[in-house]
């Protein structure tokens, strides 16, 4: 690991001052650390953001929505009374990701911030444009089983890999930033960015900015899940998961959907076609299938990826069929 | 390099450290408290699980510096002086080890898992705090890997620990 400062700021102001270009911020570590030992990160200076005063979930008055606060860690936001009681899918998500230690260290900020698990990304040893533009994409002919199906480019086949972020998206969450040029709201999604010619930005976010807080909107009305398809019942990143939820009138007829896809894609993925097939429209298998189709004929599958098409239209019909069957 | 001040199984520790070394560097070559163990590395085993002020952590992955003015109890710390952690009696009478090399960060997981509250991944109804059941108790401590294959009996061990505690909240 290379040599670093450490620094602990004890506001978001200072911060910000502090880190300068070549530093990082410190959440719980679990993820950058992991990359310094890996090589991959090399900061000069680390800013410990852990323990600013942005560890508070404030949850407004029954109906309202939430804030959620950067340094939460995971394991307290899915515990948290109001978090389990209003979005389900967020705290369902939260605890499908990691282990119990992993949650306990790991923030919310750091947690939509996390990179890719793209194998070459994590070897120094191999070339990826991720870590350096131009010097190729070793996965597009090489090991991509479990890398995008939606959205790629020729540079990147990367997955974002948090599942809280999936949720997120679906739950049209509202990022909470300050940097160098003043304070700022990113909706979500739009935090993070396909890859495009620039796989090397996972994020809108410049250099320097720092996630201060969550805010939620008042959940719409209806039932929400987390479902996750991975290669072991426990603690290992998603193939392909889905955050949605559903709210069906008396009618039977959809009145508010939310769907979003992990696993599929650089972004946390919002499946917007699929939740337009079905507004409006009588809930059903049928229905959800056809949604699904609509959304997924956006695919674009990678020679040994091709699994997860099939495997996303089923969770979402699976999904959407408990929700209302 | 970096000054740092932490409490380490109730003892005040003083150190200078370069800011690269793990927590659980410190404690094993700084502190001979090899206990815990380093399977890893990378956050994947759960080997090196020790409870930072009271909840559980990957030693591997937290930085010393990032651990300045916190209280760390580490698998040396779990007994009573002679008297073992009711945990560290349930897996010598389920015979929950084979090897051994998992169970400090086996021990320290389930510690900090019977004080956690709220649901898992595998909880039906969110809004309750479920009963540790065996199923339960799998997924709470599936960041423990266990080369030897003991899961039964660790589980078993976990499980009775559980219910103990269970029944003493019920009875009072
Ligand atoms: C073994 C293992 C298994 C895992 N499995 C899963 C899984 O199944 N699902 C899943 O979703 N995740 C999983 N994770 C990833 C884990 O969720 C992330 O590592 C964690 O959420 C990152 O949070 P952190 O606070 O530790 O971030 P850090 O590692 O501290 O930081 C991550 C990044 O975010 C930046 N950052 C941190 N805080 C801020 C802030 N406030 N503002 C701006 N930038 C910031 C850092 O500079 C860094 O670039 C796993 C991790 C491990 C080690
Ligand atoms: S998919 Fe992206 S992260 Fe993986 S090797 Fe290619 S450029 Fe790098
Ligand atoms: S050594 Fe820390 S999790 Fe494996
Ligand atoms: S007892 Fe050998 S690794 Fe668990």
């Amino acid at each position: 690991m290379r040599e670093f400062e450490y620094a602990r700021a004890r506001d978001g102001r200072e911060a910000v001052a502090l880190c300068e270009p070549g530093a990082r911020y410190l959440g719980g570590g679990t993820n950058l650390v992991d990359l310094m030992r890996l090589g991959v990160e090399t900061p000069a200076r680390l800013v410990d953001v852990s323990r600013l005063p942005y560890d508070r979930i404030e949850a407004a008055p029954s109906g309202g929505g939430a804030r959620i606060g950067a340094a939460v860690r995971n394991s307290d936001l899915a515990a948290h009374p109001v978090i389990r009681r209003r979005y389900p899918m967020l705290a369902r998500a939260v605890l499908s990701g990691g282990s119990g230690q992993v949650r306990n260290m790991a923030t919310v900020g750091g947690n939509l911030l996390q990179r890719t698990r793209c194998p070459y990304f994590q070897d120094v040893s191999k070339p990826c444009n991720k870590r350096h533009p131009g010097d190729g994409c070793p996965a597009i002919e090489g090991d991509h089983r479990n890398l995008a199906i939606i959205g790629h480019s020729d540079a990147c086949v990367a997955t974002h890999p948090s599942d809280m972020a999936v949720a997120l998206a679906a739950l049209d969450a509202r990022v909470h930033v300050i940097g160098p040029g003043g304070e700022r709201v990113v909706p979500m999604p739009g935090l993070h960015r396909l890859p495009g010619a620039e796989p090397g930005r996972d994020t809108v976010l410049e250099p320097g900015e720092l996630i201060t807080a969550i805010e939620l909107p008042a959940p719409p009305p209806g039932r929400s899940v987390y479902r996750k398809v991975r290669e072991r019942a426990s603690f290992a990143f998603a193939l392909v998961s889905v955050a949605a939820l559903l709210g069906v009138d008396s009618a039977g007829v959809v009145r508010h959907c939310k769907i979003a896809l992990g696993g599929v894609a650089h972004v946390p993925w919002r499946a917007a076609r699929a939740e337009g097939a079905l507004l409006g429209r009588t809930a059903g298998p049928d229905a959800y299938a056809a949604a699904a189709d609509a959304e997924l004929a956006l695919a674009r599958p990678l020679p040994r990826n091709a699994y997860k098409v099939t495997l996303a239209r089923n969770l979402i019909v699976a999904t959407l069929t408990e929700l209302a069957p | 390099m970096a000054e740092i001040t932490l409490r380490v199984n109730g003892v005040e520790r003083s150190l200078s450290l370069d800011t690269r070394v793990s927590l659980l560097d410190l404690l094993r070559e700084h502190l001979g408290l090899t206990g815990s163990k380093k399977g890893c590395d990378h956050g994947q085993c759960g080997a090196c699980t020790v409870l930072i002020d009271g909840r559980r952590a990957n030693a591997c992955l937290a930085l010393a510096v990032a651990c300045d003015g916190l209280e760390i109890t580490t698998v040396e710390g779990l007994a009573d002086g002679e008297e073992l952690h009711p945990l560290q009696a349930a897996f010598v009478e389920c015979d929950a080890f084979q090897c051994g090399y998992c169970t400090p960060g086996q021990l320290c997981s389930a510690a900090g898992m019977l004080r956690e509250p709220g649901p898992s991944a595998v909880t039906g109804d969110l809004t309750e705090d479920p009963a540790l059941t065996a199923e339960e108790i799998r997924e709470r401590m599936s960041g423990n890997l266990c080369r030897c294959g003991a899961y039964v009996n660790i589980v078993a061990a976990v499980h009775r620990v559980a219910a103990e505690r269970a029944r003493e909240v019920a009875g009072r």
